[in-house]
């Protein structure tokens, strides 16, 4: 697994065309770290000329902005704008719908102006171009794989057709909650949740959600946030369904199929 | 006579409507400003698309078809509407009878077709409401006045369109007797309805009779008409004329761009700068120090406060909401009725006391709960389902904005997550040096 830094990049004269923003999760999280892996293969396995900020990478600041503290996230915003204006960044592709949102959406009016891109678009356009090919790996044909929309991907950015495409790619079947698309239910950790207890009430969000998924009778909960994903596999642990049920990103699914 | 009393009653009616319209629209200015005046053919689509096609009412098919009914029986009954005034302020009886001829036949035919169907459509929204009592018609806020509010708007249109049968079906009979004030003369006007039904129910009344059941038709229509325009602005039935503007100032912006506090910006820059003076003079002395986030209505924008009169109580946000469907105490309807409640208090206050005046209330904390603005998950949801674009999240998270940076009022794993972000730029204790480490863990 190559994973280059910036500041290698540039201390070799170079400047990659794309700028790979992990996250926190997919930097700390141990489940999210394989997303990050599967993600970097792809990447590896494409030839495509990419770096991560690495050390230099810091919180993006969407909890703080969506807790209410925009101080702390302006501070972020325009810590990370400087690291990102240095390097001459252009393109971002993003692990996370979160950071993807933030820095699409809310970086440019503090200066930071770039293309973001999700790994799902990435990938999809990877496959388009023919540069990956789906082989040679785990099947999925026939498999029932359902998607869940993360509601920063989805709703706030319109992005739902992306990650289908690869599920199709996957030749599998893929089968749709009741609840999906522009009515997709969240999984409980948008708006800063992820980080607290939630409010009292007579369920958990997460927990809806998974019966939503489970319903399907899909054997592969698919998603393309590393939030979504903990809420998930939560959920299905919650029903002592990890046996039968995984929960997987979509990058992960198509690095299995591609043999990565 | 009747002329006097219908121009006396038609002043009337009218007058007090635009006095409260400006009520609503003087309360509606007390909100922050926001810049809504670009891209203009974009918006005009969107009013175009959302308000008058009903776009987004057809993402639940059953209600929409139900409310289109109403929708376009309401707006073709707008034609009656303008005969029935010049009949009133002029003696004439159906002043486009013959100036408009077969046209005549086939927009009053159009119109009785339209009030069957919402006819229907009513009774089928009374049956919803009271009988199989949907559950986002049976949320808490809905208690009381609320559902009062909904029902007696179904039972008005009850009327109003027994109102118009009434008055076409005795005017057929009498038409087909030669006592109709139309022409003297034996006719029929051949309404699609009135036609068979006025026989059906008046055949057996005399003329007399007839005459008075026809003028309790038109002047119950009109009269219904006049007390509808002045219901509207005291009740949730106001998106009928406020979903057009509404729609029209839309945030056409991704839904989850969050605004940005230009405030903060240029404190933070300051603090950025190596080279800022820590003690020079604010750029704009005059200008008051401007709340962060907001406490009351009056911190909202204009377009939150406009949101919260436009919002006719359907729950379709609460519905899809997360944190609602599972029994947390957040519901978006609720946000929206209680900016419209405290506005209107707001709005009285200042016109009462003076503008400014400190009542000692405030939306978050009177009316709104620190419990219910955490259950947000900014899913967006809320703002996807509003059939007229109303924005519920942007006032939640105004609100927790003023908690955070103004009360500092945290829940305390919130301030965990912040320290370590401020600390180690991450949510979680991870030293930044360690960012890496996953590219070289199997």
């Amino acid at each position: 697994m190559r994973v280059p830094t910036m500041a290698e990049k540039m201390a070799n004269g170079e400047s990659p065309d794309i700028l790979f923003w992990v996250g926190c999760a997919g930097s700390f999280d141990d489940r999210a770290k394989k997303i990050t892996k599967a993600i970097v293969k792809i990447l590896n396995k494409c030839q495509v000329d990419f770096a991560v900020l690495g050390t230099e990478e810091s919180c993006s600041g969407d909890p703080a902005k969506r807790a209410g503290n925009e101080f702390t996230f302006q501070m972020q915003a325009m810590m990370n704008i400087e690291v990102l204006n240095a390097y001459e960044v252009k393109k971002i592709v993003t692990a996370c719908p979160h950071c993807f949102n933030t820095l699409k959406n809310e970086y440019p009016e503090l200066g930071g102006n770039y293309e973001v891109i999700h790994h799902t678009q990435l990938i999809q356009d990877l496959i388009n171009t023919g540069k990956l090919a789906l082989e040679g790996g785990e099947t999925f044909k026939g498999k029932k794989i359902t998607f869940h929309d993360p509601c920063y991907l989805g709703r706030a950015n319109d992005v739902y057709e992306a990650p289908r495409s690869l599920i199709e790619k996957l030749d599998a079947e893929l089968v749709e909650m009741k609840r999906c698309k522009t009515k997709g239910l969240c999984c409980g950790a948008g708006g800063a949740q992820m980080f607290k207890e939630a409010e009292k009430g007579n369920k958990e969000i997460n927990v809806e959600r998974t019966e939503d998924a489970l319903e399907t009778q899909a054997e592969i909960i698919a998603t393309g946030c590393p939030f979504c994903n903990t809420m998930m596999t939560d959920g299905v642990k919650n029903f002592e369904k990890e046996g039968a049920v995984k929960v997987m990103d979509v990058a992960e699914l198509i690095a299995h199929a591609a043999d990565l | 006579m009747e002329i006097i009393l219908f121009a006396i009653l038609l002043s009337a009616g009218v007058g007090f409507f635009a006095y409260n319209a400006w009520k609503v629209r003087y309360n509606i200015l007390l909100g922050q400003d926001i810049d809504r005046s670009d891209r203009k053919g974009e918006r005009l689509k969107t009013m175009i698309l959302v308000a008058f096609g009903q776009k987004k009412m057809f993402s639940r098919p059953i209600p929409a078809l139900l409310h289109l009914a109403l929708y376009v029986a309401f707006i073709i009954t707008q034609i009656e509407l303008i005969e029935i005034a010049i009949d009133g302020l002029s003696g004439h009886h159906r002043f486009f009878y013959f100036k408009l001829g077969g046209f005549y036949t086939f927009m009053i035919s159009f119109i009785e077709i339209l009030s069957v169907l919402a006819f229907v459509a009513t009774l089928a929204f009374l049956i919803r409401r009271n009988l199989l009592k949907l559950p986002r018609f049976t949320m808490k806020e809905l208690i009381g006045w609320p559902t009062k509010d909904a029902n007696l708007i179904l039972l008005m249109e009850i009327v109003l369109i027994c109102c118009i049968f009434s008055m076409n079906g005795a005017d057929e009979v009498l038409y087909s007797r030669g006592g109709s004030h139309v022409e003297f003369a034996k006719g029929h006007y051949d309404f699609a309805i009135s036609s068979w039904m006025g026989p059906l129910f008046f055949e057996n009344l005399s003329i007399d009779a007839l005459h008075v059941i026809e003028r309790i038709g038109w002047w119950g229509h009109i009269l219904m008409v006049f007390a509808f325009l002045n219901y509207l602005p005291y009740s949730k039935h106001f998106h009928i004329l406020l979903a057009f503007p509404n729609t029209f100032y839309s945030n056409l912006e991704q839904k989850g761009k969050f605004t940005n506090m230009e405030s903060v910006t240029n404190e933070v820059k300051l603090m950025l700068d190596p080279n800022a003076d820590p003690y020079a003079a604010p750029a704009n002395p005059e200008e008051a120090p401007k709340r962060f986030g907001a406490k009351d209505v009056t911190d909202l924008t204009w377009k939150n406060l406009l949101d919260a009169y436009t919002c006719t109580e359907c729950g379709r946000c609460s519905s899809s909401c997360p944190a609602n469907v599972t029994g947390k105490l957040l519901s978006p309807r609720k946000i929206m009725m209680d900016t419209r409640d405290r506005l209107v208090e707001v709005g009285e206050n200042y016109r009462k006391h003076g503008k400014g005046y400190d009542d000692g209330k405030s939306l978050i904390g009177d009316y709104i709960t620190e419990e219910e603005i955490w259950a947000c998950t900014s899913c967006n949801a809320c703002v996807q389902e509003c059939p007229v674009n109303i924005d519920p999240l942007s006032i939640i998270v105004d609100l927790r904005r003023y908690l955070v940076m103004e009360e500092s009022k945290v829940p305390s794993e919130l301030t965990g997550m912040l320290t370590n972000i401020e600390n180690n730029g991450a949510p979680w204790q991870f030293a930044q040096t360690e960012r890496l480490n996953w590219a070289n863990e199997d």
